[in-house]
């Protein structure tokens, strides 16, 4: 069983949402449905689910109805229709004291512009969870002061969030996340109004906790580059619609259609394609020019030997992680791989 | 459902015109004898009509009779409880001697403040500048202050919860705002009338009359200032599992005090500024000097006791302000130090 699983979500903003739900459910659009009712669609029909332990990364331009999404996972927003089920207990069937009590205990959440209280001291923010829980204050703090510790914050316990700077408040924010110590971890938009730099580092930080603590992390971003990074399997909204649900290399090599080939044409696809995607396969090498080799694993990034490669004029030869011959990259291979023309004839193929 | 709620309302009001046309026409002494004279005669369009005339007073007088007789114990035990609490407080601090009570009051700016000179100077000064004006002045500047604060406590106990409710829920919104409009356009002497039939002369029909006048601008700053918190930080509250009571004394009221501050302070001003307009009901204090300086047309009297008030409201604003100040400096910003 899923650890989260949403099945034909909608979701109408408006006066009488029920009442425009049936058009929604015929197939109109949200320009459509806007123009003749007033109404706004925030989701349509979104079906998808989360196994546990997995980083799912739901992207997609702002307005898709990805912040929406995420908030109907702990019921911020109740869907107007459709079933969203956690751990197989639907929350629309929670009454409030059932959900505070979920809430506090299932998941816990990180916020775009950080959402802490500024009348707290970073100490008191990140014990927050527990405090609404009834943790008495020295319990609370020791967790506090853990979880501080891990974000590398230590120090600053006793600040305000004001006189932090915007990294440092979202660490406040993750380490509020993380003493609740929930299985799930929504994260709306959680790196997106840093600045580059920090962002990576957060990213990183992100990765290195989640190899740890193995959390199901709902992600939402509307950066592709922090998606495929993060995502063990990546979502796409349009408007309300989910359109693709894959692996990072899925929605790379295999768009599903127009708005995805337009997020996926720009990045990077060095930093996404492993070696063992594009080789060809050992037994089929026999035309390679073995002379001149550099051994890659076959889990590497492209970018992480290209540099070699194109300074030694050498081709590759790809091995798994006990040394047995897998397969062999050429140039050639390599640089079909990384322009544009090649994806897109890749995604014709497959198709 | 909702586009037949429109001719619904719409339908009431023509119901109501048309009750009240005919209520006004067959309760007028002046109507036709017929209503066929109506047609024939058109004269009545030039001016309105003598018989078109709600007879609105009789019932509101009636009503208010009613009320009396039989609310009547429920308004005396108000009247009592506020009059007790007034003449207690004035007498103790009347009975103080001066400069014990100036010191107090210097205290309580120095302490509200945060220890801050300037504030502190600034009330001790205006403090011993009431004094000096007049030695009359004194006894009634306490009498004035004791109504002030007591309309203020009454407008706190039921004007804050009020707020909160309003921001919570839409519907209480809905309904209340209207009646703030009411009490904040209609004229004060409107209540003071009923004020005074409903509890006697004195101070309580003032305290009454500062209750309608100054509570509007703290409802709606408390109502602002909830709504105006951050969603994302009210979001955060809810999303670790806040309960309502949690999310309102733990972030929506700590995070709205600054308005809600500012509303107290309103509150204060405004109270001030009717405690003048209801001497003339016989309310004692400083207001009834600057009566007697406008019934005598002597221009100096009323000047000295306007600046005595202006002193008073002076001392007031600093030191419920300063309070504000200082409760927003601790729950928000403290400068970083590096």
């Amino acid at each position: 069983m899923s650890k989260i699983e949403i099945k034909n979500v909608y979701k109408i903003f408006g006066d009488q949402p029920s009442k425009v739900l049936p058009m929604v459910q015929d197939g109109a659009t949200k320009e459509e449905i806007l123009e003749k009712t007033g109404h706004t669609v925030g989701l349509d029909n979104v079906s998808l689910s989360i196994e546990e332990g997995e980083t799912f990364v739901c992207m997609g331009l702002s307005g898709s109805g990805k912040s929406t999404l995420i908030r109907h996972i702990n019921r911020l927003i109740d869907p107007t229709s459709g079933v969203v089920s956690v751990e197989g207990t639907n929350v629309m069937d929670l009454d409030q004291k059932k959900l505070i009590e979920f809430r506090r205990h299932k998941m816990s959440m990180v916020f775009q512009r950080f959402g802490l209280f500024p009348h707290k001291t970073v100490m008191e923010n990140v014990g927050y969870g527990l405090e609404v829980q009834g943790q008495k204050p020295e319990e609370r703090n020791k967790t506090a002061m853990e979880k501080i510790e891990a974000v590398g914050l230590t120090g600053f316990e006793h600040q305000y969030p004001n006189q932090l700077s915007g990294g440092m408040q979202q660490r406040v924010g993750l380490a509020r996340a993380l003493a609740t110590n929930t299985d799930i971890m929504l994260m709306d938009e959680a790196f997106s109004a840093l600045d580059p730099l920090i962002r990576s580092d957060m990213q990183k930080q992100l990765i290195d906790l989640q190899s740890e603590l193995k959390k199901t992390i709902v992600f939402i971003t509307h950066d592709l580059d922090e998606s495929l990074r993060l995502g063990d399997h990546i979502g796409i909204l349009n408007g309300g619609r989910l359109v693709q649900v894959g692996t990072p290399i899925e929605i790379i090599m295999n768009p599903a259609d127009d708005y995805v080939e337009a997020f996926v044409k720009d990045v990077n696809r060095a930093k996404v394609i492993k070696a063992k995607i594009i080789m060809t396969p050992a037994n089929s090498s026999n035309n390679v020019d073995k002379s001149n080799l550099i051994k890659v694993q076959e889990d590497q990034f492209l970018d992480e030997f290209l540099p070699k490669v194109v300074c030694s004029n050498a081709n590759c030869e790809v091995v798994d992680k006990s040394g047995n011959v897998k397969g062999y990259l050429t140039q050639k291979e390599l640089s079909k791989a990384l322009t544009k023309e090649h994806m897109a004839d890749a995604a014709k193929s497959s198709k | 459902m909702g586009k037949y709620k429109k001719y619904i309302l719409y339908s009431l009001y023509l119901a109501a015109f048309v009750w009240m046309v005919v209520v006004a026409y067959t309760g007028s002494k002046y109507r036709p004898e017929s209503v066929s004279i109506l047609f024939t005669d058109l004269s009545w369009l030039g001016n309105w009509p003598k018989w078109l005339d709600l007879p609105l007073m009789p019932y509101l007088n009636e009503g208010f009779d009613k009320l009396i007789r039989e609310y009547g114990m429920f308004f005396e035990g108000i009247n009592n409880f506020l009059l007790g609490l007034y003449t207690d407080m004035k007498n103790f601090m009347v009975g103080l001697p001066w400069p014990l009570l100036m010191i107090a009051v210097i205290a309580l700016a120095y302490f509200a403040s945060g220890k801050n000179m300037g504030t502190t100077i600034m009330v001790a000064f205006c403090v011993f500048f009431l004094g000096f004006l007049s030695p009359r002045y004194w006894d009634k500047c306490i009498m004035t202050t004791c109504i002030v604060v007591i309309g203020m406590l009454l407008c706190l106990v039921i004007g804050i919860p009020v707020g909160i409710m309003m921001a919570r829920n839409k519907k209480v919104r809905n309904a209340i705002l209207p009646i703030l409009d009411l009490m904040q356009t209609i004229p004060s002497f409107c209540y003071l009338i009923p004020g005074i039939l409903l509890f006697g002369l004195g101070a309580v029909p003032a305290i009454f009359a500062i209750f309608v006048y100054a509570v509007p601008p703290l409802i709606r700053l408390t109502d602002l200032g909830i709504r105006l918190v951050d969603t994302e930080v009210v979001e955060a509250a809810e999303a670790f599992g806040a309960s309502k009571k949690q999310k309102l004394w733990g972030v929506q009221l700590p995070l709205a005090l600054p308005n809600i501050m500012q509303g107290i302070n309103q509150c204060t001003m405004m109270a001030l500024a009717m405690v003048v307009i209801a001497s003339m009901i016989g309310t004692r204090g400083i207001g009834d000097e600057v009566l007697l300086g406008l019934q005598q047309l002597n221009v100096g009297m009323a000047t000295e006791a306007g600046i005595a008030i202006v002193l008073l409201a002076i001392i007031f604003d600093r030191i419920t302000q300063s309070y504000g100040e200082k409760i927003q400096e601790r729950t928000k910003t403290k400068k970083i130090k590096l």
